[in-house]
């Protein structure tokens, strides 16, 4: 019996593939980027009677002729040509048992690789409650590959799934099992003759796959010149001749196959009344009720991140600072200490205290991209979204920029088109992340009245609420700025499919919920301690005389200095050297803001403490002129500076992970920071003019 | 022939007749070939993109390809 070792998952978006996944590989999983391009991939191992296969969970996908660069992987790896890695010893092709149809077309490519193949059909059991009559066993005779039927949260059929693999229940089938009909048989046989039976470098089992990329696929016939060209140009004018098109003539021959197959294999309504999807539909996607619901839910989702995450901030933050103590106490005193406790430890504290919203943010995504809810907010907003030069898919992106933009970032990966993906991630850090919230409250808290402005409105709340607005409609300013200079990406094809409502398991929202965390914390963790040393020594050198305050350190600092040096810079914006060392501090981060004005202004009671801080900020007078150093006008000026501004080392670094170049986190940083300096200018000068 | 993307309102007896345009692989990939039967579903609030049903599935498609699918009403 052949065991096979390493095994291909591939199917259809919204099959079940991750769920299934998830079931073979239990925790045994671990996340990583294809080597040398930036998409994801997950591997895990499956353990079964002794034996070890490590299941690879390829992008999904709806053909082998790429679109994407997700598909172009997989392609790649099922084809043996991706160049980091040998091909697998076999492949299980997952198919959605209530969407056979489209999904049959992905396993007609699939068995036509040549590979030891297996179907799984999942879903069998919302089939049935469709009155779907599905008969594996027809399936698996015409097919001839192994077919498992199951429901991919059934734990014991996927126990079965199982014993399939490690029994080795693979096959592999001829190529071109769904017969291509005369005429483009003639086309394939022209180019096998001609061309691709004499090229060693293509496998016999691939040939008719070669041929038939050659035959649809303008890349390929662009990349190649001379006699090889001049085969394939002849191969396809015989096709032409015909009245067809190449990629044409081939998927409806595929089609033609699988209308075929389903009549053994499928009975029942092959398009059940409507359905209970379409009737959800007729609210979520409404032309009124659809938007409405959307901000709804958005609504919700914000106000669970802000009211559910405090306690356990609390808990992080209480974790840090007994950490610190307890590392201040235990290590020997003098640089190393200070640089672990008020570098490393501060600067890890700062950002992992934004996990539990995090976290949230990424339970409630889980939940709507696993009820099929996320698709909808996709297509209703879209329209508005490519006026704008994005797309419904980056809704989520968006989204997720509200709770920290590295996330966001990350997850512009569904957009297939690039410029439109470029966009969104050049505006996204607009969007009011939570690190900005501690300097929002300590800002307002001081310097805004709180008192009530109409209603139960109070003006403090209003101007929580305008910052928010303020980063949308920015991004949305932006986004149009861009859309008219980036070049074009090509077309990329709109179809975007709406899956049918699914209750989500909760086991795969929490999978979900800590493999994003995780990356969370592994991707914006190494920037900080980075970032946050490098900071350290800026504040902490050169050494301050003994017997002087911490305060008075500061200033005597490189930090200290450089907020001197480009104090007459910010000056125009309202600010004196005290802010501009907290602008240099925050740099990597802004809430760090807040902990530096903290030390500027000696509070001597923990970071948190807002009250003392704000008082100490409120009679600090210029010792020159006599006047506040900061106004209400400041204030604002300031508040807008952080709204616009790109203080943020994480989203850089993810944002140059995420383009391969440095070239786009250099302009996001210089327009987002210009932008800032500018309104900041306009409002602070504007403002003086009015006598405010 | 209309275009599906003249097609305003609900219709359940749309049938493919032609596809071209530079996204035409993906979409006869997606299963529209002509002779499929489509349902028009509607349309988002500002028109497009419109939401389809093809071969027993749901679709939404930008004018950008509703362009290019030719359409007749049948039965
Ligand atoms: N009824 C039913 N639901 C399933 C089955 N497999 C997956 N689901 C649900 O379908 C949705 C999409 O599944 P997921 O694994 O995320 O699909 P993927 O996009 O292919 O990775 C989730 O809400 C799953 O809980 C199944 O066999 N039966």
């Amino acid at each position: 019996m052949k065991t096979y070792q390493r095994i291909a998952l591939a199917g259809n978006p919204n099959t079940g593939k991750t769920t299934l996944f998830n079931a073979l590989t239990g925790l045994r999983q671990r996340v990583g980027n294809y080597p040398g391009i930036t998409v994801e991939r997950k591997s895990g191992f499956l353990k079964s009677a002794g034996t070890t296969h490590e299941i690879i969970d390829l992008p999904g996908l709806y053909s082998l002729n790429p679109t994407s660069k997700d598909e172009e992987i997989a392609w790649q790896t099922l084809t043996g040509t991706y160049p980091f890695e040998p091909e697998p010893d076999a492949v299980i092709v997952v198919a959605d048992a209530t969407n056979l149809m489209r999904n049959l077309y992905l396993v007609t490519q699939i068995t036509d690789l040549g590979l030891p193949t297996m179907v799984v059909l999942t879903m069998m059991d919302a089939a049935r409650e469709q009155d779907r009559l599905i008969n594996p066993q027809a399936l698996q005779d015409t097919l001839g590959v192994p077919v498992v039927a199951l429901n991919a949260r059934n734990d014991a059929e996927v126990d079965q799934l199982k014993d399939a693999i490690t029994a080795g229940n693979f096959a592999t089938p001829g190529p071109l099992q769904w017969k291509p009909s005369v005429k483009l048989q003639k086309a394939i046989n022209h180019l096998r003759t001609g061309l691709i039976d004499s090229n060693d470098a293509i496998p016999e089992r691939a040939a008719d796959l070669e041929s038939l990329r050659l035959l649809a696929q303008d890349a390929a016939l662009d990349a190649l010149t001379g006699d090889a060209r001049a085969v394939v140009v002849e191969a396809r004018q015989m096709l032409e001749k015909e009245g067809l098109n190449g990629s044409a003539a081939e998927v409806l021959d595929r089609y033609n196959y699988i209308d075929e197959i389903l009549q053994t294999v499928c009975a029942g309504p092959v398009d059940p009344r409507k359905s209970i999807t379409e009737t959800i539909d007729r609210v979520v996607t409404h032309r009124i009720a659809g938007p409405a619901l959307f901000m709804g839910i958005l609504l919700l989702v914000f106000q669970a991140i802000f009211s559910w995450a405090g306690p356990f901030m609390d808990l992080i933050d209480l974790g840090f600072i007994t950490a610190s103590n307890w590392l201040a106490d235990t290590l020997p005193d003098g640089l190393l200490n200070s640089l672990v406790v008020d570098g490393v430890m501060a600067g890890l504290g700062g950002v992992m205290i934004f996990l539990p919203q995090i976290l949230i943010l990424f339970f409630f995504i889980a939940i709507l991209e696993g009820t099929g809810y996320m698709a909808r907010a996709a297509f209703v907003m879209d329209g508005f979204m490519m006026k704008i030069g994005m797309h419904g898919k980056s809704v989520l992106p968006l989204m997720s920029g509200f709770a920290c933009a590295v996330p966001g970032i990350m997850a512009t990966r569904g957009i297939e088109n690039y410029k439109e993906r470029l966009i969104t991630m050049m505006v996204l850090p607009f969007m009011a992340c939570s690190a900005r919230l501690p300097v929002y409250a300590l800002l307002i808290s001081a310097f805004v009245p709180g008192d009530t402005a109409f209603l139960f409105f109070t003006w403090q709340g209003l101007t929580f609420f305008g910052l928010y607005l303020f980063g949308i409609v920015m991004a949305a300013v932006a986004a149009t700025i861009f859309k008219k200079f980036l070049p074009g990406a090509g077309h990329t094809p709109f179809l975007m499919e709406l899956p049918t409502y699914k209750i989500p398991a909760f086991s795969n929202i929490l999978y979900q919920m800590g493999e994003r965390g995780w990356i969370f914390i592994k991707e914006a963790g190494k920037i900080i301690i980075v970032v946050s040393m490098g900071l350290w020594v800026l504040a902490s050198f050169p050494a301050g005389e003994p017997g002087m305050s911490s305060a008075e350190q500061l200033e005597n600092s490189y930090a200290g200095q450089i907020g001197k040096v480009i104090e007459p810079a910010i000056e125009p914006l309202g600010f004196d050297w005290k802010i501009g060392i907290g602008l240099i501090t925050s740099f990597a981060a802004r809430e760090v803001l807040v902990a530096t004005m903290s030390t500027i202004y000696s509070v001597q009671s923990d970071d948190e403490d807002i009250t003392s801080l704000r008082e100490m900020m409120l009679s600090d007078v210029n010792p020159e002129t006599g006047e506040p150093v900061f106004t209400l006008l400041t204030a604002i000026s300031l508040l807008i500076f952080f709204a616009l501004a790109m203080q943020c080392m994480s989203t850089l670094a993810i944002v140059k992970r995420e383009t391969n170049s440095w070239k786009w986190p250099a302009i996001m940083f210089g327009y987002m920071t210009a932008l800032a300096y500018f309104m900041s200018f306009v409002v602070y000068q504007g403002g003086k003019l009015l006598g405010f | 022939m209309p275009k599906l993307s003249d097609i305003l309102t609900p219709a359940e007896n749309l049938r493919v007749t032609r596809v071209t345009g530079p996204a035409l692989n993906r979409m006869l990939e997606m299963g529209i070939t002509p002779g499929t039967a489509i349902d028009f579903i509607r349309q988002a609030p500002l028109g497009f993109p419109i939401e389809i049903k093809v071969r027993g599935f749901l679709v939404a498609l930008r004018k950008s390809e509703a362009d290019h699918i030719e359409v007749d009403h049948h039965g």
